[in-house]
């Protein structure tokens, strides 16, 4: 008990890191566009599916592979943002959003069903099928790669953000749109590269859930209902209470599963955040007045 | 002419074109498609009279059609009834049902606002899912539940389902109307206009959004228990569909956000279109990128919705020919 107990809550924390890589892509499109890219869940399928191609057809490695995507997801998302965010009426953004962004969904779902079929799919590679024995517990290698990749591109988004010129262009935009707007930031531009961001997040993290789970066009629902709950939990423009929602979340359910059973473990995940709300409205690390309208 | 005459015989017409469809065209798969739209048009109706008039997006009102469905599913199953017109009685019992299911779920909801309300409704709806999966003794898990089946012969089998979804549309609208023109619907619409101000006016928000959206999952259960009748079997993936929270949404979109014709028309393009859709590009992914790109054409065209921007353009020819 006690060694699954440690194994369940080892690969929470493995595993949450690479939900926490795919929903700060999420957190930083709120922040700065005060939108729900619903499209987030299907982009992850997309990023898996490119990694597959590149795998089957030229050999390469998906984490390799990584070298490519990363830089398509980033030019698909800028010209999602350009083509079909940029244009929605400001009043009712939200909503419109919500909506324009599943339709972006649907049919990313439906180009993937028509190039793909339905039918499950995996990334393998030597990493995935093999495991390291550590601390009395087998992990497999594709769980500890998992994790270093979405810690290294953490850090790389947390420096790029916190240290660069687009980065403070980017959180000022956060901050004050309007006053954003007033200083000289060109908000058009500062939204495309985040949006290129959030979604370049999903292509390397898209690799990593290709090869840890069985995946077809029709998963992305799945994905982005997990990816919201953890942007809400960690506070909505939260790229840190991302990452501790996302490893919260995820050692719960996986804990759930050994202490109580594996059939609640995903009921947990989604109730976490109706407990968390009763408490605090604003997320664990929210600092934005959700209440206020 | 007199602008509130004209209404009200467009009104009477289409209720009587609704009326004789099904006498009219008698081939099933036409009639099944138009129980379908009647359907969506009571289920879009009971979306839009809780987030439409309040501006709120709830996007988990698949919550309170599954909780109809799986209520029907269970009381014929108990009560041991046989297939009949009599299980339609039991489909406002359904939606009772589904209203107190609502009471918790906005309790909770409604303690948020904006971007947190339409994620928690989304986090409800699959802690609601997969509880239909886990809670085999109410629910049977993922095997299923079986509804009795009705006596009736292949050709009007449809028919007894269709009118009983107008009844339920027809009443999902005659109560939006009710509480459009309502001292209730006025506390709603302010509250979508301004929530602190309404309250720093006297409107108790939180009493009236509540009862606003237990209203809503009333006649949302209703049309989930015709569904579940319909179909004679209730699965935890088609009583909690994730793209039915979508489509009541867009729906409204589509016809005009917070109108009482709106979410009809919406559902009226939208429904026989998917449908036809599905059935004519058999390739699952064709018909998935027509329907996304239509929808984006939808949005990028017609951010109002069709009623609203239908009202803009009449009152400019007025305008103009007044001149």
């Amino acid at each position: 008990m006690g060694t699954e107990l440690a194994k369940a809550v080892v690969d929470g924390v493995l595993t949450g890191g690479v939900y926490a890589l795919m929903a700060a892509g999420l957190t930083l499109i709120f922040g700065v566009m005060e939108i729900i890219n619903i499209a987030q869940g299907v982009l992850v399928v997309l990023g898996a599916y490119l990694s597959y191609t590149l795998q089957v057809h030229a050999g390469i490695d998906p984490f390799v592979g990584l070298l490519i995507t990363i830089p398509v997801m980033f030019v698909l998302g800028m010209v999602i943002e350009w083509g079909f965010i940029r244009r929605l009426a400001p009043r009712d953004r939200t909503a419109l959003s919500i909506l324009a962004t599943f339709a972006v969904a649907v049919i990313v779902e439906g180009v993937l069903t028509q190039a793909y079929s339905a039918d499950l799919r995996t990334l393998s590679a030597w990493y995935v099928d093999r495991s390291i024995h550590v601390f009395g517990f087998y992990l497999p290698y594709i769980y500890l790669f998992g994790f270093a990749l979405a810690v290294v591109l953490l850090a790389a988004l947390y420096l790029f953000v916190y240290r660069t010129r687009t980065g403070y262009s980017i959180r000022a935009s956060m901050q004050n749109r309007a006053g954003a707007q007033l200083i000289g930031i060109d908000i058009d531009r500062v939204s495309a590269i985040t949006f290129g961001i959030g979604a370049a997040a999903t292509a390397a993290g898209g690799t990593v859930y290709g090869a840890t789970n069985t995946f077809n066009p029709d998963s992305g629902y799945d994905l982005i209902s997990r990816l919201l709950v953890i942007v809400v939990l960690g506070g909505l423009g939260s790229i840190g209470g991302a990452l501790v929602a996302a490893i919260l979340a995820l050692v719960i359910e996986d804990v759930t599963a050994v202490l109580w059973s594996p059939v609640w473990s995903s009921t947990m995940f989604f109730a976490v955040l109706v407990v968390v709300l009763l408490v605090r409205p604003t997320g664990l690390f929210g600092q934005q007045a959700v209440r206020a309208q | 002419m007199n602008p509130a005459l004209v209404r009200r015989s467009v009104i009477v017409l289409a209720l009587l074109c609704a009326i004789g469809f099904p006498f009219v065209f008698r081939n099933p798969a036409t009639t099944s498609i138009a129980f379908f739209t009647v359907l969506y048009m009571g289920a879009a109706s009971a979306w839009n009279l809780f987030s439409g008039y309040t501006g709120y997006m709830a996007l988990g009102n698949a919550v309170f059609y599954g909780s109809g469905a799986y209520f029907i599913a269970n009381v014929t199953n108990h009560l041991d009834l046989s297939g009949g017109i009599g299980i339609f009685l039991w489909v406002p019992v359904a939606g009772l049902f589904s209203g107190i299911v609502a009471i918790p779920v906005g309790w909770l909801a409604l303690r948020t606002r904006r971007h947190t309300f339409v994620v928690i409704t989304i986090a409800i709806f699959f802690i609601f899912q997969l509880l239909a999966y886990n809670l085999q003794s109410v629910t049977n898990g993922s095997a299923g539940m079986q509804l009795p089946l009705p006596p009736w012969i292949a050709a009007t089998y449809n028919d007894y389902f269709y009118f009983a979804a107008l009844i339920a549309a027809v009443l999902a609208v005659v109560v939006s109307w009710t509480v459009r023109r309502s001292h209730f619907g006025l506390q709603l619409l302010a509250i979508r206009d301004d929530e602190d101000r309404a309250r720093g006016l006297g409107v108790r928000t939180g009493r009236v959004k509540l009862a606003a959206f237990v209203l809503s999952g009333v006649l949302t259960g209703m049309c989930g228990a015709i569904y579940a009748y319909y179909l004679g079997s209730v699965y935890p993936p088609f009583a909690f569909e994730a793209i039915f929270d979508l489509t009541v949404a867009l729906m409204a979109f589509l016809g005009g956000l917070g109108t009482v014709s709106g979410p009809v028309i919406g559902a009226l393009l939208l429904e026989p279109l998917q449908q036809y859709l599905t059935q004519q590009f058999t390739a699952a992914g064709l018909s998935l990128i027509l329907f996304g790109a239509l929808f984006l054409v939808v949005i990028g065209f017609l951010p109002q919705g069709i009623v609203p921007s239908a009202e803009a353009l009449s009152r400019r020819v007025k305008a103009a020919r007044s001149r």
